[in-house]
């Protein structure tokens, strides 16, 4: 999966706040196909990593329970203008995205 | 197998080098991003005491006002369902944890703080039914939590 991390860092002061919108179906396994009555397979994201310069900031494990379409905001301190934060998540698949972002 | 340990002191409570060599053999995680192994059995746990335990290893929780959980009163949508939880006045938050009570399995997520994060994650949620959404913060070895009624109007887990 390509494409699927929208992402933004703004510095307030000491703080920096990320949010994000990953596109997933985050599929839960118990919804049924309308057309074949068979239960669309489990594909959702388990984790995510968010680092800053390099160094992890937060490790999320997520289950099937997180929305379609997750939204994550999350905030941290000793960021600074230009600073590189990135994301990476990954699925029960093994399919993966990840984005980098400058902090505004 | 070269995992760099001081990422790994990062994470309490992280799974054997061994599930995660496992895991990192069969092309579904590279070692550099990825931490941890994900804690099925707390995923898979059908109460909030059986979640909170595999997670921590204890279902001790102690009640604090100190979290704050906001979230709507009544969820239009149980599919989508916003949870921002924050916490202060407690020092060493270590992680957040998000529980819909009521859900067949009733983790939703758990987020680990590094150095610098603050104690503070915004999420959307599934939800099944109407039910407490319990957030779980381990900090200085302690597990402290608080829930919030959330009413919802249409379930939206699928099932």
């Amino acid at each position: 999966m390509a494409n699927t991390i929208k992402m933004r860092a703004k510095l307030s002061g000491d703080v920096t706040t990320v949010k994000v919108l990953i596109s997933h179906p985050m599929e839960t396994g118990q919804r049924k196909d309308k057309k074949t009555g068979k239960k669309i397979p489990a594909h959702f994201i388990q984790e995510v990593v968010c680092t800053h310069n390099g160094k992890p900031v937060l490790t999320a494990n997520w289950g099937p329970a997180i929305s379609k379409n997750p939204y994550l905001s999350f905030k941290f301190k000793g960021g600074a203008k230009g600073d590189t934060v990135s994301l990476r998540w990954v699925d029960n698949k093994g399919q993966s995205d990840s984005r980098e972002i400058k902090i505004a | 197998m070269n995992i760099d340990i001081k990422r790994r002191t990062l994470l309490k409570g992280t799974v054997a080098a061994g599930v995660i060599g496992m895991a990192a053999g069969a092309g579904l995680v590279t070692p550099r991003m990825v931490l941890a192994a994900w804690p099925k059995s707390a995923f898979d746990a059908t109460s909030v005491d059986d979640a909170v335990k595999a997670l921590f290893g204890s279902s001790e929780l102690t009640g604090s006002d100190k979290i704050s959980i906001k979230a709507p009163d009544i969820a239009e949508n149980g599919a989508v369902v916003p949870v921002t939880v924050s916490v202060n006045g407690i020092d060493g938050v270590e992680s957040i944890s998000i529980l819909a009570e009521k859900n067949a399995n009733p983790l939703t997520s758990n987020f680990v703080l590094a150095d610098g994060a603050l104690p503070y994650v915004a999420t959307r949620i599934k939800m099944g039914k109407t039910s407490s959404v319990i957030a779980v913060v381990k900090a200085g070895g302690k597990l402290y939590s608080t829930g919030k009624e959330v009413k919802v109007t249409i379930g939206g887990c699928g099932g």
